[in-house]
């Protein structure tokens, strides 16, 4: 069911389908995910909770191809998620990244067009026109031109997310978006994310403070190496399941 | 006094060292961004000196041709990069120390081969570089290694760049990163390679690292980095070997003191990131 034209799913009638079955991935043999299944769908926002360890680094880099998977299939759109796809972004931790690098803000939103304007070609027309634009949702027009080094937190948060919205990503998978923000950050994160999916896009994000998941999320995977819960808020969020998932002294 | 200073260039030895300082610190300025953004400099260094054996083992099988000693030491360059890779993925130990042991060993190793090898260069060269002893034919392959490298470089600067900002993120957007730094590795060797006859394997580091190095201190463009880099690398190089003759000291030494110099004249002096720029000034 290809839909070869269409841009975001807010412009598309129905949802599309991010659906894990099975996932195990290993390192050495040793597994770091078993048994991981669910589903989930487009204009959602997942929360992804578990204690550290639990694999919630390493499901987000499983769904974006950056890992090898042992067994068990990811599917979006009913297709096989093989390497990698312009229409799943990956938004790594922001301690991960070299602050330093010599680029500009709008240089690295400019990156989320490789997928369209390759190895060679000069940016088109219509990459700058979607970098500008991304770069306009993520209110960082005068931001553009700065050096990244100068950036805050949370600036620096909207940088990867203007580079996904440059990408015309349907999925964006970001890894502790909200650690390490102010208070003013993150709550205009949370109504970013909130935005987006209202949008059609598809968030899932691991995430750590328990205050605010009912807050910013529609869905919870509770995640210990294996699926232990997934399902709304209302359904999963609960104290019981949350200590099966951390064990006796969070709960 | 003036004719003090030009009589160098009367020469033609002198006029083909300065050519090839040029061609040379051009393409090792270029390639030295490379090296500064992927904070690779020891491994660079590191292969720097298996060069040495790779050129020892080649005279000893093919006798010192143009093209033997750049193949001998690229191979040699190659078998440690990728033997060090192979121990640190078959036993506990790390490659940065795989690295430290294949390297030295080789070294020692090339160093005792070459001693006993029937060959007019004097060890020092090999070492330390003799770029007044340069022949046409070694400035037309210094010629073609730059075209080819500054070629690949340029070509594949846009995925090369966002694999150095961040392998992980790139390759979400279907760059092929492992194949990316692979073949990084290997033009600089190459670009390494290029450099022996001028500054030997002792110092070629020096070359491949310090211009942009420099002129990342003084700016935050890019690719004000990779072409200043060149710049800087080029003239520095071509002004060190006129210096050299003027005060009879050795070229390859002082191509690598003067590049030293620039930097810390940057390192010291940058308007915005000097120890004593105005900007640092000014915040304190």
């Amino acid at each position: 069911m290809p839909h070869p034209t269409h841009d975001s799913c807010a412009h598309c009638g129905h949802h599309h389908e991010l659906r894990v079955e099975d996932l195990r991935v290993s390192y050495r043999h040793v597994d770091a995910l078993h048994d991981v299944s669910f589903a989930t769908s487009c204009g959602a926002c997942v929360a992804l909770i578990g204690p550290n360890g639990a694999g919630k680094s390493t499901l987000l880099k499983a769904i974006a191809g950056l890992l090898p998977v042992s067994g068990g299939r990811i599917f979006w759109r009913g297709t096989k998620v093989a390497k990698w796809s312009r229409e799943i972004a990956y938004l790594p931790q922001r301690e991960n990244v070299d602050w330093q690098f010599p680029i500009t803000v709008e240089g690295v939103v400019r990156m989320g067009r490789f997928p369209q304007a390759g190895w060679w070609r000069p940016f088109s027309k219509m990459d700058e026109n979607a970098t500008a634009k991304a770069i306009e949702l993520m209110e960082l027009r005068d931001l553009a031109t700065r050096q990244i080094s100068e950036l805050s937190g949370g600036q620096q948060q909207r940088v990867f997310l203007a580079r996904a919205l440059a990408q015309e990503a349907h999925v964006l998978l970001l890894d502790e978006p909200f650690t390490g923000l102010d208070r003013n950050s993150k709550s205009a994160l949370a109504s970013t994310l909130r935005h987006l999916t209202e949008e059609g896009r598809l968030v899932i994000a691991s995430h750590h403070d328990m205050d605010t998941v009912r807050d910013i999320y529609d869905e919870v995977l509770l995640l210990r190496r294996k699926t232990i819960a997934f399902g709304t808020v209302e359904q999963v969020f609960h104290p019981e399941k949350l200590e099966e998932t951390f064990g006796k002294e969070v709960a | 006094m003036i004719e003090w200073l030009t009589e160098p260039l009367q020469h033609p030895f002198n006029q083909r060292a300065i050519l090839a300082a040029l061609l040379i610190g051009f393409t090792n300025g270029y390639a030295s961004a490379f090296v500064v953004l992927k904070k690779s400099a020891l491994k660079v260094g590191s292969l720097s000196h298996a060069l040495l054996p790779g050129i020892a083992v080649a005279i000893l099988v093919a006798g010192l041709h143009d093209w033997s000693a750049f193949l001998g030491s690229l191979f040699a360059a190659l078998l440690i990069g990728l033997g060090s890779l192979a121990v640190s993925r078959g036993s506990r130990i790390d490659q940065d120390s795989a690295l430290a042991i294949l390297y030295t060993a080789a070294f020692s190793g090339g160093i005792i081969l070459l001693r006993r090898l029937e060959v007019t260069q004097e060890m020092d060269e090999w070492l330390f570089g003799n770029i007044m002893g340069l022949r046409d034919g070694d400035l037309w392959t210094n010629f073609w290694i730059s075209f080819g490298a500054l070629g690949v470089l340029t070509a594949l600067h846009r995925p090369l760049l966002m694999t150095l900002f961040d392998a992980e993120v790139a390759a979400t957007l279907g760059v092929p990163v492992r194949f990316l730094n692979y073949l990084l590795l290997a033009v600089l060797i190459i670009v390494l390679i290029s450099s022996l006859q001028a500054v030997g394997c002792m110092l070629a580091l020096g070359l491949l690292v310090t211009p942009a190095a420099t002129v990342y201190l003084l700016t935050d463009s890019t690719n004000a980095m990779f072409w200043g880099g060149s710049l800087l690398g080029g003239v520095a190089s071509a002004f060190a070997v006129l210096a050299g003759w003027w005060l009879n000291i050795e070229q390859g030494p002082a191509i690598v003191l003067v590049l030293g110099a620039c930097f810390l004249l940057a390192f010291l002096f940058s308007p915005k990131y000097g120890l004593l720029g105005p900007s640092r000034a000014r915040r304190r």
